[in-house]
């Protein structure tokens, strides 16, 4: 049991090193895909959940959570799991601050359809003011959308709700 | 379910690189690549009842095998033929999602909560094109006229019963009114008409397909026939 444990905790310290391939200051803690991980004799279980439907970071992200348990000297299995579905909900308070100090509007704390739908706007990452404006619905990445602070003029992408 | 939003997702894919606007471009490959997630999500699924893998359900089987409604597989046409058919589609399947989100099914429930707030977003920006297009500029409105006169005869199709449907998802027929309520709404705000109800196409659902299918499948599955198992 004691040694399930002290494994599990390496699993855990080796985990907080992968980070969002196309959002590098996120953790998959930060980002809340990080469902569960438990131990199975010596393996370790860790079990993740999708976040867009076509998101292509994901299989990337299995790859980076085999290849840091890997090089940790642990052996690992990835599962998804679907149910509940994941939400920009599950982005957790820290992870919401490295967003915006990476550029990036963070999603509203419900993943309501108002903001989805962009009739809430986003605050400013850089400057703060909240006198924003879409530019495109879609951005760079499935989970991010384009937008623009009418007070510093600088553009900014903002990770929509979801 | 899987098959149509699998072919639309891959017909959306050819506009990468012909977008009218960078913007738009950007939007296409997004919406292209949600609706091949789930798709993907959906055929990892089946495949583990059926035993198969997503690859071969998508890749190894030919066009009298796929169930995709046929509107799916009309080439694209021009901006305003494939904006219509996101249209069309996209009001068809954001219901079907959200009837599907209370599905006794837990797994296809849980597909049905993603891909439902994505459809409904792809609605919503393919239904702004849409009203653009129809109350802009004559061309405009005339070219997605004639997109809804052509792509009409396919609508029918998308409410007919599934074989061997098993009631883990809402039957189509019980969307129409839902489905009739917002293109009418949509169509009024574009300023067009809505075509009237004719004779309707069908087939798809049970593997009789238009000739542009196997040409999609030709240029889809090459990869995976030619260098059969390859990975990367």
């Amino acid at each position: 049991m004691v040694v399930a444990t002290a494994l599990r905790e390496r699993a855990l310290a080796a985990l907080e090193n992968v980070t969002d391939p196309e959002i590098p200051v996120l953790t998959i803690s930060d980002l809340g895909i990080l469902r569960d991980v438990s131990v199975h004799d010596d393996t370790v279980e860790v079990t993740i959940t999708p976040t867009y439907s076509g998101c292509p970071a994901m299989n990337m992200i299995t790859l980076d959570i085999q290849t840091a348990l890997a090089r940790a000297g642990i052996k690992a299995r990835v599962l998804t799991r679907l149910s509940p579905a994941w939400t920009t909900d599950w982005l957790t308070d820290a992870g919401r601050s490295k967003l915006a100090a990476f550029g990036i509007a963070p999603p509203e704390h419900t993943a309501s359809r108002r903001a989805l739908f962009g009739e809430a706007h986003p605050a400013c990452p850089h400057c703060g003011s909240a006198d924003t404006e879409l530019i495109s619905e879609f951005g760079s990445t499935a989970c991010k959308s384009l937008h623009r602070c009418r007070a510093c003029r600088e553009p900014f992408d903002a990770f929509k709700c979801h | 379910m899987a098959d149509d939003v699998l072919i639309l997702g891959h017909r959306l894919s050819e506009w990468t690189g012909h977008a009218p606007v960078l913007e738009e471009e950007l939007a296409l490959a997004n919406i292209a690549l949600d609706l091949i997630g789930q798709a993907r999500s959906l055929y990892s699924y089946a495949g583990t009842l059926t035993s198969h893998t997503e690859d071969q359900l998508a890749y190894l089987r030919d066009a009298p095998a796929w169930r995709n409604c046929l509107m799916m597989e009309l080439p694209n046409g021009d901006f305003a033929f494939s904006i219509a058919r996101l249209v069309l589609v996209s009001a068809f399947t954001d219901p079907l999602w959200r009837a599907s989100i209370t599905s006794t099914d837990g797994t296809i429930a849980a597909i049905a909560a993603k891909a439902e707030k994505e459809t409904a977003y792809h609605l919503r920006h393919a239904a702004e094109w849409l009203i653009r297009l129809g109350d802009g500029t004559a061309e405009s409105h005339r070219r997605a006229q004639n997109a809804l006169a052509n792509l009409w005869p396919y609508t029918g199709e998308l409410f007919t019963d599934i074989a061997g449907d098993t009631g883990i998802v809402a039957r189509p027929m019980s969307l129409r009114d839902t489905w009739n309520a917002t293109i009418d709404g949509i169509l009024a705000r574009a300023t067009l008409e809505r075509p009237s109800d004719g004779w309707m196409q069908s087939g798809g659902r049970s593997g009789r397909h238009t000739e542009h299918l196997g040409h999609l499948l030709a240029e889809m599955q090459f990869l995976q026939r030619s260098y059969p198992g390859a990975t990367w």
